[in-house]
This record gives C-alpha cells, structure tokens and sequence, in this order.
C-alpha cells in the first residue's frame, strides 16, 4: 500500500485519503465528524466483513455495467476519506459503472435499480458523464439489509448531468453512503438525495471541483417518522475559481425517536476566487418529539468571492397554516398534503421529469399516513 | 335567507396559568343582505368572536351557541364551517410557502362544491374576479400570501370570499394597513359581493373609515368581550366624534 496522502489542515475538509484502511482510526463516537452517529448501530461498518456487493437488478442498456471492482476504468484517482469508505472500497468484489460517452445526450432518465441478495452488502457505484454530455441518471436503492459504499459521480468538461439517489429502505436497516462529486470545467451538476426510511442511515456528500467555472447544486428530501435517524454531513471544497455551490436539503419528521442530523460545510480555498455558495437546510416538525440537529459551516480563505451565504431554520408544523386552510373548506388530512407537498417542492420540482416527480412526492405522502383525496 | 344566531356566547383561552375569559356574552344575529359593522377598542375582544365563529382551535367556547340556519355551528370542525357557508376574511392570513395561490383556490373551491370546477369556467372566473379587484394575473402563480404587500393580502381575502361565495362572511379588519385607494377597490369587492349573492356580513373594525364605502345596516359597540350598545348607522358617527371612552369607563365602573 501506498503512503496515505495527508491533507494541510482546514477546519472542514478531511485531512486523510487513502485505500489502506488502517490509515483510518476506528470512531468511537468524539471525533467531530462523528458526534452525531449512533456509533453503536455503525460499529459493523468500522471492521471489514466478508459481504457481497450490491449489484443492478434486471437488464440494462450498454450504459450501465456490473464490472469488477479492479476494472481499470474506474476512477484511480479517487480517495476514501474515513474508515467506512476505506473498507468498502477495499472489500467490495465489484461494481456498478454508469458510463454517459461523450457528447451524448440522454433526454430519458436513465433508471438504475440497484439490489443486493438481501445480505449485508458493500457498495461501489459511479457515474462518469463524458465531455459535453447531458443525461439524467437515478439510482434507486432497491436493497436490502445494511449497505456500506460510495457512489462517485465524475462530471466531464461542460457536461450537464443531473443525478438522483433514493434511499426507501425498510425500517431496521442500517446504511452508510458517501457520494463524492467532481465538477469539470463549465461543467453543471444536480445532485438529489432522496431519503425515505431506513433504520440508521448517514450520508457523506462531498462535492469538489477539477476545473474552473462549474455549477453544483445539491438537494436533499428526506423524512423521519418514528424512530429513526438520519445524517446528511455534506462538504463543498471549492478548489477552483469562478465556480458555484448551491446546497438546499429539506426535511420532515414525525413521531417520538425521530432524529435527523444536518452538517452542511463549505471551504472556500485561497485559490477559489469569484465563486458564489449558498447552502439552506430547512426542518419541519410535523409532530411533537422529533429532533433536528442542523449545523451550517462556511470556512473562507479568500475574501475574493461573489457571494457566500447560509441559512437554517427548524420549526413546527404550523397550526395556523392548517386553520387558514381549513377555514377555506379544505380537509384537515388534505390541509396536511398541500402543506407539505409545498414544503418539499422547492427540491422536487428540480426532477424534470413528472412521473418520477410525483410518484416520489406519492411516496413522501404515504409514508407520513397522508390521505389523497383527489 | 340565511341567519347566524350567537347566544349568550362565552369564550376563553386557557394557559399553563389558567383560563382568561376573552367572550363574555355575545348575542348577535346577522341575517342575509343585512350588513352588521362590530367596533371597538383595541383589546375588546372583537377579533376573538371572528375566530370563534371560524373554530380557531386556540379559544374554548364555555357557554352559549353559534348556530347557522338550525344548524349547530359549534358542534363542526373548521372546515365544515367553510362549507357551511361560513367565511372569514382574516385581518393576518398566514403564508403556505410552496403553495400557488390558484392551486389553492382551486383546491379550496373543490373542496366547497363537492367537485372541481371545469378548467375553462374556473380560469376565466379567476380572471375576472382578479381584475375586479384590479389584481395583476401573475398574482395566481405567486405562493399563497408570500411576500404579499399588506394590501395585496386582503385583496387577496376578499378574492376568495367573492368565489367561495359564503352565506354569511365576517370580516375582521379588513381595513386595517389600507390606503384609501385600496381600501375603495376592498370595500367595492365587498358590496358586489354582498349584492350579488344576497349575502349576511359582519364587519368588524377598529376605525368608522370603512363604513364610508360600506354601508352598515346595524352597529354594535363591543366593549370588555360583549356588546354594549347597538344602533343604526348613526351610532358609527357618534364613535367618530366622541371614541369609545364612555363606553370603556362605563365598562370598568
């Protein structure tokens, strides 16, 4: 093994890259990065297993491949950044690789069913999107039992990819998923992460830039009901100049034990001059006895920028929007509906398509208990 | 012909310190066509009898009743009031962010009638009902009270008592916030609206301005949570030459 490629310090960006996993200390739950987790509930991600490797359900054009995880296509140059992803990378026997070739455009969406056995799985997916391409790729989570991984999503020079991950797990499952983004040049970006259910799941998005002028954008749904948690710990390193960030994550919680976790880092770096960010995490309490933790951090080098902003709010579902409503003749269970569907549309409306928009915003509905009445 | 009969109404808010009594024996009638006007200090309790009427879950009726054409009123949820035909046009309408004002009315307007309206009719009555209150159409497209100028809300207010078409509409400040331009265009939604569907009205309002454009057909005075005095449209003269201060030291005697 290699020498870990150590990092200078910054308060935000991780400090070690590197496949060898003991490079990376087991967490015991005080590190900063890790205060949050319910590091019990994680501990099976923290020592390597011998698990399968989630795979793709069904056929599937030439564009999507289950190749082996030595396959020299995939990305070499990318780096785990905790112990986590360092044992996935390492025992995972394969992957899925999604290849958008160049200059192509793809105006469907690209659906991806991702599955495993119904074990315990590691999880290795990418997504390279050639120069100039324009696709729309979704990944939907089809799996089971608890999944560790990374999906790598790799923007080639101008192209436009949008990706879309959805997370509906059955309750006691338990995942931990990073989802690292590099921006070529006047390349454009959309990340959704749509996060249903699921025992305990952490995400870890990190977004970075190869090449000056790049737009990236991350949106976030995601619900608890009952007692579930969720992290979503993003970073946008901006290591480039004149790109933009724009990371806006909304979440709904319902019912006593539901606990979701916010951490939205920005690094702007010496050298990211004329870049603009802004990042909004936004929590609605539909209930009493949630908790929302939601942390916003912006760590600036260069006081040369456009514009850098954040903001965060968590607030209860609102009983006078309900009256107000109500008193207009509408149902309270169809009061709800609106209330909430006007909550989440902000990140759903960026989903082109009206199918996958509204059988996203079906589910959504079904799992909070949400009457339709149209 | 509809009538709103509130009898011996008694209503309080009830705190971790206790119950504040806020109602203190309302009798009241407002029939169809008859505009009834409700003035008084601020703090008198006159904005609480509006909620009431609506079902605001914050204040607890403990004694009396509201009941609408036999019908007891009390014994319905908030939006079996509205379909009833009961409206109130609120003096704060809250914002329901992500909600287009259209997708709202439209669902509000299914949910009163029992069914959606056609497509073709319903746009073009929107239109129409939004350029009589000289409304821009972009306005549809806009969230539901987002960003709304305060005049732009009770526009807004009087927009959806106009479609909904209640029986009997209480209007709570709605002059409140207006300069005297918009409060024209409000106060001629309201009598088109009154005429045209031969509706009751209860207007409350801190201010006798309003009654210049709508015309009352009876005014009470409401003082510490009851009605002290009821006249005719020459009562709102007296108010407005003399305030309420006989009326609120007679209350505290």
């Amino acid at each position: 093994m290699t020498a870990p490629t150590v990092a200078p310090a910054t308060d935000l960006a991780p400090r070690i890259f590197s496949r060898n996993i003991d490079d990376f200390d087991v967490p015991h739950g005080r590190e900063e990065e890790w205060r949050f987790a319910p590091i019990k509930q994680l501990a099976q991600f923290f020592e390597p297993a011998t698990w399968g490797s989630v795979g793709v359900a069904g056929g599937h054009g030439a564009l999507v491949e289950h190749v082996d995880i030595n396959d020299s296509r995939l990305s070499q140059n990318w780096m785990p950044t905790d112990r986590p992803s360092a044992i996935a990378r390492a025992k995972a026997t394969h992957a899925v690789l999604i290849t958008i070739a160049k200059e192509s455009i793809h105006s469907s969406p690209i659906v991806v069913n991702l599955e495993n056995s119904g074990k315990n799985s590691y999880l290795h997916v990418e997504v390279h999107a050639g120069a100039f391409s324009k696709s729309q790729v979704v990944l939907m989570h089809d799996t089971t039992g608890n999944v560790n991984g990374s999906m790598l999503s790799i923007v080639g020079d101008q192209a436009d990819l949008t990706m879309l991950s959805v997370i509906d797990a059955d309750l006691p499952v338990t995942q931990h998923l990073h989802w690292f983004t590099e921006v070529g040049r006047d390349a454009n970006f959309l990340g959704l992460s749509i996060t249903l259910g699921g025992g305990v799941i952490r995400t870890v998005p990190m977004v970075t830039y190869r090449a000056p002028g790049g737009k990236a954008q991350m949106l976030g749904a995601f619900l608890l009901t009952g007692h579930q948690f969720q992290e979503h710990r993003i970073l946008v390193d901006h290591t480039e100049p004149h790109c933009t960030s724009n990371v806006i994550y909304k979440g709904a919680l319902s019912g006593e034990g539901a606990h979701s976790v916010w951490i939205g880092d920005v690094l702007v770096r010496r050298e990211a001059t004329g870049i603009e960010t802004y990042e909004l995490n936004r929590n609605l309490l539909l209930t009493d006895g949630p908790r929302a933790d939601s942390v916003p951090n912006l760590e600036l080098e260069t006081g040369d920028v456009i514009s850098a902003g954040h903001a965060s709010a968590t607030g209860r579902f609102d009983d006078e929007q309900l009256f107000y409503l109500q008193s207009r003749g509408i149902p309270e269970a169809l009061a709800r509906q609106l209330v909430v569907r006007g909550f989440f549309v902000e990140v759903l409306n960026k989903i082109d398509d009206p199918d996958l928009r509204d059988s996203l915003m079906h589910r959504i509905e079904s799992k909070l208990g949400i009457v339709d009445h149209e | 012909m509809s009538k709103l009969t509130i009898t011996d109404l008694h209503a309080c808010v009830i705190t971790d310190e206790g119950e504040t009594p806020i109602l203190r024996g309302v009798t009241l009638v407002v029939e169809s066509g008859k505009t009834n006007a409700i003035m008084g200090p601020n703090g008198s309790g006159k904005s609480t009898l509006a909620y009431v009427i609506a079902g605001h879950p914050k204040y607890t009726v403990t004694s009396g009743s509201i009941d609408l054409d036999g019908e007891d009123v009390l014994a319905m949820s908030v939006d079996e009031r509205a379909r009833a035909g009961l409206f109130l046009a609120m003096q704060y309408p809250v914002e329901i962010p992500g909600v287009s004002v259209s997708n709202f009315l439209r669902t509000s307007i299914t949910a009163l009638r029992g069914e959606a309206p056609k497509l073709r009719t319903w746009t073009k009555d929107m239109k129409a009902a939004m350029s009589e209150l000289q409304m821009d159409p972009a306005f549809s497209s806009r969230n539901v009270n987002e960003g709304f100028s305060g005049g732009e809300k009770k526009r807004h207010e009087i927009l959806q008592m106009g479609l909904m078409q209640p029986k009997i509409a209480v209007l709570d400040e709605t002059d409140s916030g207006l300069d005297v331009d918009a409060l024209k265009v409000v106060s001629e939604g309201v009598n088109r609206f009154k005429d045209q569907n031969d509706a009751g009205v209860l207007l409350i309002t801190h201010y006798t301005r309003i009654l210049r454009y709508i015309k009352p057909d009876v005014v009470h005075v409401f003082v510490d949570g009851k009605i002290v005095a009821t006249g005719g449209p020459e009562l709102a003269e007296v108010l407005e030459a003399d305030g309420y201060e006989s009326y609120t030291t007679a209350a505290r005697a």
